[in-house]
């Protein structure tokens, strides 16, 4: 298990106070629409893993952009692409996220977005969607990846940093190149739980390794090897 | 006292919310195909009107937003839909356009599909596949090349193929090989091999 990033419970980023500071340095460029660019260990990590392969196959969870879509086929791999948080909103139906536990619900959302045979994915590109599932859903979403990606196989995913949030930005991530991730915020959305490093480990604690990458930006990168 | 906790509810039953879904079975290939043609109430055919950045065709069929077709589609020229399509659609050699009040449930090819409302079915566009903000598409894509508007909806698979390279038409090939033993006036009774067309010094 590796650990990148601080551990001594100091983050940088935008929200640091300190004085003199500047948020974000040379790392990150913005972009038009508000969206910033920025660099991502995991993000390169992801891809390093699958460097010199074609003809994978990868899911995308969150939602089909022409940047990711263009970047993943280029690179000959086959795209799956589900839009995970809108299929949870339409799952819930407006009755809020309060009903998350529910076994119906629970049997319903796996259908609706994870409906594959057994070890199907190569890599599967979770970004921060897992942030805004209920315990139980969440556990039952990570058990199902586990088994649509084939062993030995990478999973993505972000978590925020913080743990006295209220409510976190929300994010659409689109890929420049192996290493650059665009970043547009969206709004903010509440959390339904939030991690930590050991609360990640035991959540992947099926998997075969985990490595975390804290951004300046108060993510945490998680590359989970199935 | 402090830590009282609540009784626990008995989960409540769900109910799935209610979608417009269709059957999967629309999503592969209808094999019996009901070649019957319903035409629910049909005012004028191109009166849908299209978004602001699209000009539909005007050349090629159209099928109006107050139609609905159950069946095989085929179209030898470029074909816009507004209307509802269950079953088969393909235009092959031409261009598709399903317009904004679109709703297909069938499985679509054709050399470009640019689409503004819904489809529930996997496309093959050989060519070329646009997806505009707003419009949803649930189904496997097989496409030379795709476009995503931010804002519109996919589920699915992609696959990009690789357009078939244009192959050099035979006559251009057996035109340099004249050239090169400088007897024009015999044409060559059969195709022999092209010889390399390229000055070699």
């Amino acid at each position: 298990m590796w650990f990148s990033g601080s551990r001594n419970g100091k983050r940088g980023g935008s929200g640091d106070d300190a004085p003199g500071r500047i948020a974000f340095p040379s790392r990150t460029i913005p972009a038009q629409n508000g969206a910033m660019t920025r660099t991502s260990r995991g993000l390169e990590e992801f891809f390093g893993h699958i460097h010199g392969l074609s003809g994978l196959t990868l899911l995308d969870l969150g939602g089909a952009t022409q940047q990711n879509v263009s970047f993943i086929t280029d690179l000959g791999h086959r795209l799956y692409s589900e839009n995970f948080l809108q299929i949870l909103k339409e799952s819930t139906s407006g009755e809020g996220m309060a009903d998350q536990s529910n076994p119906g619900l629970i049997d319903y959302f796996l259908r609706q977005t994870l409906d594959y045979p057994e070890a199907h994915f190569d890599g599967v590109l979770i970004w921060d969607v897992l942030e805004y599932l209920a315990p139980a859903l969440l556990t039952a979403v990570v058990e199902r990846l586990h088994k649509v990606v084939r062993p030995g196989g990478y999973m993505l995913a972000f978590f925020h940093a913080d743990d006295k949030l209220e409510a976190v930005p929300s994010y659409a991530f689109r890929i420049q190149d192996v290493k650059n991730l665009q970043v547009l915020q969206h709004g903010t959305r509440r959390p339904m739980q939030l991690f930590n490093n050991r609360s990640l480990e035991r959540l992947f604690t099926r998997s075969d390794s985990v490595k975390f990458f804290l951004t300046k930006d108060r993510l945490r990168e998680v590359v989970i090897r199935a | 006292m402090w830590n009282k906790r609540r009784e626990e509810e008995p989960p409540k039953p769900f109910n799935p919310p209610v979608t417009p879904s269709v059957p999967p079975a629309a999503a592969s290939a209808p094999t019996p195909v009901t070649t019957s043609v319903e035409v629910k109430k049909e005012i004028t055919p191109v009166s849908s009107t299209p978004v602001s950045r699209f000009e539909p065709a005007n050349t090629g069929n159209s099928i109006g937003k107050s139609v609905k077709v159950v069946g095989q589609i085929y179209s030898k020229e470029d074909l816009y839909v507004d209307g509802t399509v269950e079953g088969t659609l393909e235009a092959s050699e031409h261009k598709l356009t399903i317009g904004p009040h679109g709703t297909i449930q069938a499985s679509i090819k054709a050399r470009e599909v640019l689409v503004l409302g819904t489809i529930q079915g996997n496309v093959e566009a050989y060519e070329r596949l646009e997806i505009r903000k707003d419009a949803k598409l649930m189904g496997d894509i097989r496409t030379a090349r795709i476009v995503i508007e931010d804002g519109a909806y996919f589920k699915g698979s992609i696959d990009i193929i690789k357009p078939e390279p244009v192959k050099a038409p035979k006559q251009a090939a057996s035109a340099a090989a004249p050239a090169a033993n400088q007897t024009p006036a015999s044409p060559a009774p059969t195709p022999t091999p092209a010889p390399v067309a390229e000055n070699r010094r």
